[in-house]
């Protein structure tokens, strides 16, 4: 079965100028947000997330309505199903990391079973030694790993990733994007994904949506869009 | 040295300051929050104890509380005594000094906690109850438990509003803050002086726990 997250958001800011008003389409995949910062990916993402509330339009996932203006539907952010990497991680630095990761597993299977979910994760994203360390004590890397872990425990409907390897070194990088693009083929969920770095979203995405000053400019397949060469 | 009005005072500050910290901190998590219609009011009818006179302030809460009111006659049916003039009357008059300090630094602590873990919490599943009680409260804790330390220090120590809601009744209702006053008054100076000590000691002995709580936080 494929479900495609539809999304249809206009987010005005009141007294900044700012406005958003986007809408496109993300298939089972990676779909990558490209842009400069500030032309309003991140904010977008928060809207698809339920964390920004819309000025108008309509986010549905098949023909699960998550947001709609029109009918007044909001449906609050913890029942939609997604998992969110921030771009600053945001790993609870009072939890360990198994901690970390089983706080999104669904409660009703059991702290045990929570538990050992969380390990299998850990285990998986090559960073199982961790599981009773806290976050202060993790490299750039390894928090990362966590951090996906986490949103990837809860089998979730759709991922969101907001710039997620800005704060790595190109090698850590290249090795993740990878990690992240097996993950997410393996989910067959859509997934979201905002960037301003051509590399990484060359490694990392299936299609592309330009978005410039809170507006699409284009989308399309990232060879098409994105293409290898440098300038353009 | 009377143990007495020592003993009360420990009773009714224990008391007040239990109190304050869970309707404190209730407040404070509701005012760091969200923003509602009045949220500002709040703040400052909440805080205004820090700042009017104890006379003004025992005079509003004779008023509200006292044996004709709406809220006095309704504790008295229920439980058979008067608010004022009694033991609670001293509770009452502790939590209104203390409940400030909960929710000024209270809320300071919570709207210190990174928004973004708290957003994090909700995407994970958690509603806003679970993400505060699993994530902003464990993360405030520190601040939390400083501002409760301050308050239990405050609650021992009140004497106008205590005096204005609860009288100077010895037995009943006279705290050391009160006896301290009444020895010296009486020319009983060596009466006083034990208590003017532990009372010293236990506000030097809070506020360097304070101190270190804070910069253990950092």
């Amino acid at each position: 079965m494929t479900v495609a997250l539809q999304v249809d958001v206009r987010v005005r800011r009141e007294g900044s100028g700012f406005s958003l008003d986007v809408a496109f389409e993300a298939p089972p995949g990676v779909t990558i947000l490209f842009g400069r910062s500030g032309s309003g990916k991140s904010t977008l993402l928060a809207a698809i997330a339920g964390l920004v509330r819309p000025s108008g339009g309509r986010v549905a996932l098949g023909d699960e309505v998550w947001f709609d203006a029109g009918s007044g539907v909001d449906r609050p952010v913890e029942r939609r199903g997604v998992a969110f990497v921030f771009q600053s991680l945001a790993l609870f630095p009072h939890l360990t990391a198994e901690a970390n990761v089983a706080y999104g597993v669904d409660p009703s299977i059991g702290r045990v079973d929570r538990r050992r979910r969380a390990r299998e994760m850990l285990d998986r994203l090559g960073v199982a030694h961790l599981a009773l360390r806290r976050p202060a004590t993790f490299s750039g890397g390894e928090a990362q790993r966590v951090a996906l872990a986490r949103a990837i425990a809860r089998s979730p409907s759709v991922v969101l990733l907001d710039e997620p390897l800005s704060s790595l070194d190109e090698e850590l990088r290249d090795g993740l994007a990878a990690d992240i693009r097996a993950f997410v083929r393996e989910l067959g969920v859509p997934a979201v994904y905002v960037t301003h770095d051509r590399a990484e979203a060359r490694v990392i995405g299936d299609r592309v949506v330009l978005i410039e000053a809170g507006r699409v400019r284009a989308a399309g397949s990232v060879d098409e869009l994105l293409p290898a060469s440098p300038r353009g | 040295m009377e143990l007495g009005p020592l003993a009360l005072s420990f009773e009714v500050a224990a008391a007040a300051t239990l109190v304050s910290a869970v309707v404190g901190v209730a407040i404070a998590a509701l005012l760091a929050a969200r923003r509602f219609p009045g949220r500002d009011l709040l703040d400052v009818i909440l805080t205004a104890p820090m700042v009017l006179p104890p006379t003004v302030l025992g005079y509003y809460l004779l008023v509200a509380l006292g044996r004709r009111s709406v809220l006095g006659r309704a504790f008295e049916a229920i439980t058979g005594q008067s608010i004022v003039f009694t033991r609670t009357g001293a509770v009452v008059a502790a939590t209104v000094g203390a409940l400030p300090i909960i929710v000024k630094s209270g809320r300071a602590a919570l709207e210190a906690v990174d928004p973004t873990l708290l957003a994090a919490a909700r995407t994970l599943g958690a509603g806003p109850a679970r993400a505060f009680f699993t994530v902003a409260l464990p993360l405030a804790s520190r601040g939390l438990v400083a501002a409760i330390m301050l308050a239990f220090a405050r609650s021992l120590g009140d004497f106008g509003v205590t005096l204005m809601i609860a009288g100077d009744l010895p037995g009943q209702t006279q705290t050391a803050a009160l006896a301290i006053y009444d020895a010296i008054e009486g020319g009983r100076e060596a009466d006083a002086i034990g208590m003017v000590v532990v009372l010293s000691a236990i506000a030097l002995a809070v506020l360097y726990g304070v101190n270190k709580l804070g910069e253990r936080a950092r």
